[in-house]
């Protein structure tokens, strides 16, 4: 499969061999290079990062170690005319998946309309009916999303998955950038790049639009953590510093009289929006999970009365099910009028009984998911996977299929990347972070690119070994 | 029946407890099974006390106390007529679809177990599921022995289905799991039982479920009496397990060790005197 991929330098796999006009300084660029030089920018490339402290820990390994995210130093180009395209199917994206979520969780149309079915909805534990038909500031429910995309050929792009719970991985798409830039001033000399470090700007600008419209004063924001032992605690700290908002834990906030206070060292201060990165079932102890102990309790009421808005909103997490994703082409269309500028991956429902049969049947050639799963944890890649993981599934599948989807095989682009070998192609995705505000939707062009830095390799996922690279957006 | 009930939860910390943030379910309905002729609910201590209705259309009520309790109590009391209803719930309000009581969370989850139990004994949930959900509630309370001792309020289904041992609340939870596990919505109860033994001071409330039985609506099983409910059940507060549902959900900060003591007493009204002022 890898080898009929679609790379986005040399071009090969899409017909037309040869170097594509965006990469033609680079291409040059990297055949200019003595080969002990990327070695070197490497291995300061890891100074770098390990100056700045990033580290990314590891789920279901013995230890919590801490360890380096993996970076790859040659960069990702995508043409204005790409990012335009992206950008305009993101936006679209983005405005449906706020108008299903307030739909959901007000008059229920779609619903009635049969664009998706009850069930998927009600029997969804991500659908959260403690927040059904409140009133949330603005109405808006995904203030950062991170929409993954993946390309097939020059011209097609899929979106693999949505992420509207607390996506992460922005520090990186920051970090990359300022690291790129002080290695490889020359390169940036010979492109023009489009800037992402307006990013933490453009994230305040969005948190500050949606506070509570009964807050006449500067809204003040702040960041809650589970703490430093979660893995994206780097990512919190970093965001919070760069907004120039405190970092807060659970037991840094209060409430008193559905009011969100901090305690600070001139005494409470009252909170308006929340840009919290733990999840629903720990964000309240009184009415999610009891044994929370990284929740405020009493939060949930002071949002249920409209005194603090929580970005991203309560319940979001039903539209990153993977389930629910296969809708989205209809959901697009249902609530914006126009048919979906970004595909949708061909997914097969294995609730529907023809479409599990299939799935058994062609097991060896698919991907499959589990509908609430994240990180690439409990997915198989059907053409990597040995006998016995291929029994495991089919079996999973048997017992509880509607736990599951499939898709083909993507064979994801490839672009250059230097590794043990030399510079090779290795298979990538891309995660673009979009803003929604009470004024507008900002994106910043481009995002986080991930690489499967394993050769073959298709899980991008940074807790399976994939690295990142810089993706530079070309404007000229 | 006209039912009397005087429940009275306190709190005793070793210091004084800040903080302290309560969610009460604890004020009962109208419905066709039984009718609240009176109801007050007392807090001990000065505190902000605000009415909400949850996503199940329980009556809640957010309870804060203004200053720092080291030793407070939350009481309860009323009168309820209630009828017998032959076990059919009507008349209740209703805010969440069917499906909702499909889903399996932490405290319903069925293992193996629990699945073929339900299978077995639920064999003809599709032609006859009244006749099944009757068959599974005695077999739980066949199978299941009372015990106050092994369990506690964060105990699942399947912890009490394997120690065969639990209380209401347990018992419960089994139900649902096994309704569930046959396609039909189930949800959990909490509430008070009239014991007909004449035995008024219980120890705590009560809980049974309710299935959605086609063609029928709401039916309530109270596998912990092996009986469909009666005029003996008044019914507080539902939700999708005992969390949803619970009397009591607090949090506090500080206040060191906690001691609880309930009082509750479930008499038949005509008995006393009706001591509201």
């Amino acid at each position: 499969m890898a080898g009929a991929a679609f790379d986005e330098m040399n071009g090969s796999g899409s017909g037309t061999d040869g170097v594509r006009p965006p990469y033609e300084a680079l291409s040059a660029w990297l055949k200019q290079q003595p080969p002990e030089f990327f070695n070197t920018r490497r291995s300061q490339a890891e100074l770098f990062f390990r100056r700045i402290g990033i580290t990314f820990a590891v789920y279901g390994e013995n230890e919590t170690s801490e360890r380096l995210i993996p970076f790859d130093i040659i960069p990702r180009l995508l043409t204005k005319a790409e990012w335009s395209f992206l950008e305009r199917g993101l936006k679209q994206r983005v405005a449906a998946l706020n108008a299903f979520l307030k739909d959901i969780y007000g008059p229920q149309e779609c619903i009635r309309a049969g664009i998706i079915p009850a069930d998927l909805v009600y029997r969804n534990p991500h659908y959260r009916l403690e927040v059904k038909d409140i009133p949330i500031p603005h109405d808006i429910y995904v203030h950062v999303a991170g929409i993954d995309i993946v390309r097939v050929g020059p011209n097609e792009f899929y979106v693999l998955e949505d992420n509207a719970r607390t996506p992460s991985g922005v520090s990186y798409m920051l970090e990359n950038r300022e690291v790129m830039m002080r290695l490889f001033p020359e390169l940036f000399a010979r492109h023009h790049v489009a800037p992402v470090e307006n990013y933490p700007d453009a994230l305040l600008a969005t948190l500050r639009s949606v506070a509570p419209e009964s807050v006449a004063r500067d809204p003040v924001v702040a960041l809650l953590t589970p703490g430093r032992y979660n893995s994206a605690f780097y990512e919190h700290s970093f965001l919070a510093d760069k907004l120039g908002v405190e970092l807060v834990e659970a037991s840094d906030l209060f409430v008193k009289d559905e009011r969100v206070y901090m305690r600070t060292t001139q005494g409470p201060t009252r909170v308006d929006v929340i840009y919290r990165r733990i999840d629903d079932d720990f964000l309240d102890p009184l009415v999610f999970r009891p044994d929370s102990i990284l929740g405020v309790p009493g939060i949930m009421g002071a949002y249920r009365a409209g005194n603090v808005t929580l970005a991203n909103a309560v319940g979001t997490g039903i539209s990153d099910d993977k389930a629910v994703y296969t809708y989205m082409p209809e959901i697009v269309r249902f609530f914006t009028g126009e048919d979906a500028i970004l595909k949708n991956v061909p997914t097969w429902r294995c609730r529907e009984p023809e479409a599990l049969s299939h799935v058994l049947a062609h097991l060896s050639e698919l991907v499959v998911k589990e509908v609430n799963g994240s990180g690439g944890y409990g997915m198989l890649v059907g053409p990597h996977a040995s006998k016995r993981e291929l029994d495991e599934f089919t079996r999973k599948l048997k017992h509880n299929p509607e736990n599951f989807i499939a898709q083909p095989t993507l064979s994801l682009s490839t672009c250059p990347t230097f590794v043990a070998s030399g510079v090779a192609p290795r298979h990538v995705d891309l995660r673009p972070f979009v803003l929604s505000g009470a004024d507008e939707i900002r994106i910043v062009p481009g995002g986080l690119t991930r690489v499967a830095l394993k050769e073959g390799s298709l899980v991008v996922n940074s807790s399976q070994g994939g690295g990142t690279k810089d993706t530079w957006v070309l404007d000229g | 029946m006209r039912i009397r009930i005087s429940h009275q939860t306190r709190y005793i910390y070793e210091s004084p407890a800040r903080s302290v943030l309560q969610i009460l379910r604890l004020t009962p309905r109208d419905s066709e099974s039984q009718h609240i002729l009176w109801w007050r609910l007392e807090p001990s201590v000065e505190g902000r006390l605000k009415p909400f209705e949850d996503a199940f259309g329980n009556l809640c009520h957010d309870f804060a106390p203004d200053h720092p309790v080291e030793d407070f109590t939350i009481a309860v009391i009323g009168d309820v007529e209630t009828h017998d209803t032959a076990g059919m719930v009507r008349g209740t309000v209703e805010r969440v679809p069917d499906p909702v009581f499909l889903r399996e969370t932490p405290l319903t989850a069925a293992d193996d177990a629990i699945r073929t139990f339900a299978s077995e004994h639920g064999r003809h949930a599709d032609r006859d599921p009244l006749g099944a959900l009757h068959a599974v509630m005695s077999a739980i309370h066949r199978t299941i022995a009372f015990d106050t001792d092994p369990t506690d309020a964060a105990t699942t289904a399947t912890q009490a289905f394997s120690l065969g041992r639990g209380v209401c609340q347990d018992l419960t939870h089994i139900f649902i799991a096994c309704a569930r596990h046959l396609g039909i919505p189930a949800r959990y109860v909490s509430g008070y039982f009239h014991r007909a033994d004449g035995v008024a001071d219980q120890e705590a409330g009560h809980a049974w479920a309710e299935a959605k039985v086609p063609h029928l609506g709401w039916i309530g099983f109270d596998p912990a009496n092996s009986i469909s409910t009666t005029e003996a059940h008044v019914r507080v507060a539902i939700g999708l397990d005992y969390l949803g549902a619970a009397p009591i959900r607090g949090s506090r900060r500080g206040g060191g060790g906690e001691k609880l003591d309930v009082r509750l007493r479930v008499d038949t009204a005509r008995r006393q005197v009706q001591t509201q002022s």
